[in-house]
């Protein structure tokens, strides 16, 4: 998949404060990154920093508030098919490449999850709709599959609220699953869980990532999260990526101040080393920060960072930042 | 009384921001604000007495001389419309001070005490909606059809329109009560009433606003209905009483004089709409995704 | 100050009622005991969400009454408390809430929680040295007056709100601070600052924590002393090295092993958990709770509540260690 420059961002509706009507929120500021078969992707970021409204573009589920202001996304499907989801509107994406060639994990199960509808009946819509598979076959399918994924088949009567929260997101990621798409994206896939649920969800995900050799793309804020399930992965900024290289890059030799910091604050068991945070806030997105939008918290900024933005660029193999630090320009790094 | 000013005062801010930003409320608030001004600063000035027969010539079209016609008793309709709306709204008025404030008043007991308090009151609210409350009225109506006045019918409805807010506004405060900083204020040494009186009440109030209109429209609704029956206060005037008198004594339907009907039935869809209005108004700007 | 404990937690349950008219009663928290000594320490409740860390701390607040046992402060039962020793509770004990966009009321200024604060519990009537105080907590959290004067919640951001609220509970001089998921809404980024200062203000001010947390990180980063919780039972309970690094009771150990992290990566992603089952029923089996999942699972596990074995400095509620 090729995402291109891509923007979007929320036009607010409030009633309330009646000034605020109109104004643009730049959640996601011209991001672009290609993406290959067989890896995991992560994106990383804080809360605000866009990746959700990011994944939401390029899955093409806009809320009515959210609206894209240009760029693209084009996956292709398993045998070569392109789609660009950025020019194709609603009734398409549902009909030809939701679940098909891309499907969509969110934090929550239940806006997946339609309440009145037992979960067999989940897996069958997916199968009538985009196979043509009778209801009684469809069952068949729901429950040789539930047993591969190992949930337990009784869960294909239940309803949704009847499963405990774990339960509910492995049914998510089966359903996403299903027809082996070449994207997945899951955001947040298991930020409402706890540890030992959020283990097993994510196994699921990796696992059948391996067996299918298509793409998955994790959003999470939990930097824990990408170490142990990533190949590569980008870091999020203010609307904007900052770093994109491989998780073990962005680990162990991270580049931007942003991602080192990130890196630097992060506890780990068995070490009670002091750990420093960051000082200042995220930008408000409303009226984000001219130059680079890291500027203002950034402990190396320099004049030129206040003043023109830096663009991503290839530092080492693969390794991609946008900071002036590395800019030949500038000179070589402290 | 620093609190109930200060009340006031946030209503009172709450309505002009709500005319700024919500078209819904400025429509409705508009008409209403006109119905009003026609029942009670027009309709003293009235010529004729609007209760008395056959004071000016019966069933005239509407005309330059009778805007809106006369009807078979020999009244003045838009005279007696204007006296109809307000008595209807008077009416209206004295069951939504009743009702909407018994209903905040338990509610706010019940959500905040809990327990078996909560339980006793909530079985006896749950039981005020079970009984239906149309026909319990008619019943109440017929027995006190003698002492009837317009305080007292508002009164009366207000015996089946007090459980709905009750419910709600105990809703409200159980789901305030596990809020964070009704916590944060009771750990900052405030005692219960301020912690009720400053941090519970903005929240409720804004939905007591809601309730107080919406038993309104409930109210002018059931008047209209007994009316129509004939089990209101049919020797003054309501917009209600006024259909009464066209359809089953004047038979205006088949007699052709329309204007004697539309006149009320149009008032009251008016009505309707404008306090429906105001109601999802609210509602909408109170909603906490739409507020914020 | 003859007493020996600071805080003493004894035999405390609470039983939230569900099904028919709440007729069946499941245990919240069940017959949880620990100590606190007035030497400062950061004592960390862990566990995963409905364990029953939150119902607990509400319960040590004085803000959830107990259905069983007592909490006692300085040697008070601290629901006997009459009005005026209240709020001496409350200016001894402190309180930092999970949602720092709750803590305080959106619809009223965040500094009147502030002035509430300090005129109540320091009962100042003065204006200016109220303000005084108050801006001199603000800037013990790296605040200060002028930049929240007159401001609405939601004009901060969460970190900030965050540190507005522990400025307010720093107000009345606390000797323990209840900190509920302090940070779990907090950026990252900005995470550590906060249980920086956590860590400082025990050393500088003496003030004690319990922090109440799911992140076992963070747990291991702060804390002292630290007691895992399981289905509203503290399983384990010890010195957070010993607990975390060496993790005695199974449920501690499968906690470990799940937790994310990055340079135990292929470990991580090849060792198997299994998932815990229906939650309600776990609560009220009648042994240990965690009997269903455990691997070492033996006879007695589900017929006997496993009472709490010393395992050095560690005491660890399972079979294994009788």
């Amino acid at each position: 998949m090729i995402v291109e420059g891509l923007k979007a961002g929320y036009k607010l509706q409030t009633i309330g404060s009646s000034e605020e009507v109109g104004v643009y929120v730049d959640a996601v500021s011209g991001v672009s990154f290609t993406l290959y078969r067989n890896e995991v992707f992560g994106i990383a970021g804080e809360s605000g920093c866009g990746k959700s409204t990011l994944i939401k573009a390029v899955y093409g589920y806009y809320e009515p508030s959210l609206v894209l202001r240009g760029g693209s996304a084009r996956i292709y499907g398993a045998k070569g098919e392109e789609f660009d989801t950025t020019r194709m509107d609603r009734g398409l994406l549902e009909k030809r490449v939701w679940w098909k060639h891309m499907s969509y994990i969110p934090q929550s199960s239940m806006n997946v999850l339609n309440p009145t509808m037992r979960i067999r009946d989940h897996f069958a819509e997916i199968l009538r709709i985009h196979v043509g598979m009778k209801k009684g076959e469809a069952y068949q399918e729901a429950r040789k599959y539930l047993e591969e994924v190992g949930l337990p088949v009784d869960a294909l009567s239940a309803f949704p609220h009847q499963l405990s929260g774990g339960m509910r997101q492995r049914v998510v990621i089966a359903l996403a699953i299903l027809l082996e798409p070449s994207l997945i994206l899951a955001d947040e896939p298991s930020s409402a869980l706890d540890v030992i649920n959020q283990k097993v969800a994510l196994t699921l995900l990796r696992e059948k990532q391996e067996a299918l050799k298509n793409t998955l793309v994790i959003v999470s804020h939990d930097m824990g999260v990408h170490g142990v399930l990533t190949h590569r992965m980008a870091i999020m900024y203010a609307g904007k990526i900052v770093e994109i290289g491989r998780t073990a890059d962005i680990f162990w030799k991270p580049l931007h101040p942003y991602t080192k910091a990130l890196i630097e604050s992060l506890p780990r068991l068995g070490d009670k080393s002091k750990r420093v945070g960051l000082s200042g806030s995220p930008p408000d997105l409303k009226k984000p920060p001219d130059g680079c939008r890291f500027h203002p918290r950034c402990p190396y900024a320099m004049l030129i960072c206040s003043r023109a933005e830096p663009s991503l660029r290839e530092i080492k193999e693969g390794h991609y930042t946008a900071c002036w630090l590395y800019s030949e320009a500038v000179g070589e790094p402290r | 009384m620093g609190t109930v000013t200060e009340s006031l005062r946030r209503m009172g801010k709450l309505l002009i921001t709500l005319y700024m930003g919500n078209l819904k409320f400025r429509i409705g608030f508009t008409i209403l604000s006109i119905l009003v001004i026609l029942g009670f600063a027009v309709s003293p000035f009235s010529p004729t007495n609007t209760r008395s027969w056959y004071i000016v010539p019966r069933d005239r079209p509407p005309s330059y001389e009778y805007p809106l016609g006369t009807s078979s008793m020999g009244r003045d309709i838009l005279w007696e419309l204007c006296a109809s709306i307000r008595n209807s709204l008077t009416i209206a008025f004295v069951t939504a001070m009743i009702a909407s404030h018994i209903g905040l008043f338990l509610g706010f007991i019940a959500g905040i005490r809990g327990g078996v308090i909560d339980r006793i009151l909530m079985f006896i609210t749950d039981t005020f909606i079970i009984i239906p409350g149309l026909p319990l009225l008619m019943v109440v109506t017929t027995v006190l059809k003698r002492y009837l006045t317009i305080p007292t019918l508002g009164m009366l409805i207000s015996i089946v329109s007090w459980p709905w807010p009750s419910r709600q506004v105990r809703s409200m405060v159980l789901s305030l009560r596990e809020r964070t900083f009704i916590h944060t204020a009771k750990l900052s040494g405030m005692g219960t009433f301020r912690v009720i009186v400053q941090e519970l009440m903005p929240y409720v109030l804004g939905w007591h606003l809601i309730n107080f209109t919406n038993t309104i429209l409930f109210s002018i609704g059931t008047e209209s209905g007994l009316a129509i029956l004939g089990l209101s206060i049919l020797d003054d005037n309501t917009l209600g009483v006024m259909i009464y008198w066209a359809l089953n004594w004047g038979y205006a339907l088949f007699r052709g004089i329309w204007w004697w009907l539309a006149a009320p039935v149009a008032t009251l869809v008016l009505v309707f709409i404008s306090f429906y209005l105001v109601s999802i108004g609210m509602t909408e700007f109170m909603h906490p995704i739409a507020r914020r | 100050m003859s007493e020996q404990y600071m805080l003493r937690v004894v035999k405390l349950s609470r039983f939230f009622g569900y099904g028919f008219l709440g007729r069946v009663k499941f245990p919240a928290v069940d017959n949880v005991s620990f100590d606190m000594e007035y030497k400062p320490k950061i004592f960390t409740i862990a566990g995963e969400s409905g364990c029953g860390k939150s119902t607990l701390a509400r319960m040590i607040l004085g803000i959830l009454e107990p259905s069983e046992g007592a909490v006692i402060y300085k040697g008070k039962n601290i629901y006997a408390l009459k009005s005026k020793e209240r709020r001496w509770f409350y200016r001894e004990v402190q309180a930092i809430f999970q949602d720092p966009y709750d803590t305080f009321n959106p619809l009223k200024k965040v500094d009147r929680y502030l002035y509430e604060t300090a005129r109540n519990l320091l009962d100042l009537k003065d204006a200016g040295k109220t303000q005084d105080i108050v801006d001199a907590c603000l800037k013990r959290v790296g605040l200060s007056f002028d930049e929240i004067k007159g401001k609405y919640p939601s004009e901060f951001s969460g970190g900030q709100l965050q540190r507005i609220s522990i400025a307010r509970a720093l107000i009345p001089e606390p000797k323990l601070i209840v900190a509920d998921e302090p940070v779990s809404m907090i950026d990252a980024s900005m995470r550590m600052n906060i249980l920086n200062m956590f860590k400082e203000f025990k050393e500088a001010e003496e003030i004690s924590f319990i922090y109440i947390t799911h992140d076992l990180a963070t747990a291991y980063y702060i804390s002292d002393e630290i007691a895992i919780m399981y289905r509203g039972v503290i399983v384990e309970m010890g010195p957070a090295d010993e607990v975390l690094i060496k993790c005695h009771h199974p449920y501690t150990k499968a906690l470990i092993e799940a937790l994310p992290e990055p340079s135990r990566r292929d470990d991580w992603l090849t060792r198997k958990v299994k998932p815990p089952g229906m939650e309600v029923k776990e609560f009220i089996m009648p042994g240990c709770k965690y009997a269903d999942i455990c691997p070492y699972r033996e006879d007695i596990c589900e017929e006997k509540k496993p009472p709490m074995f010393d395992v050095g400095n560690v005491k660890t509620a399972c079979w294994l260690y009788k």
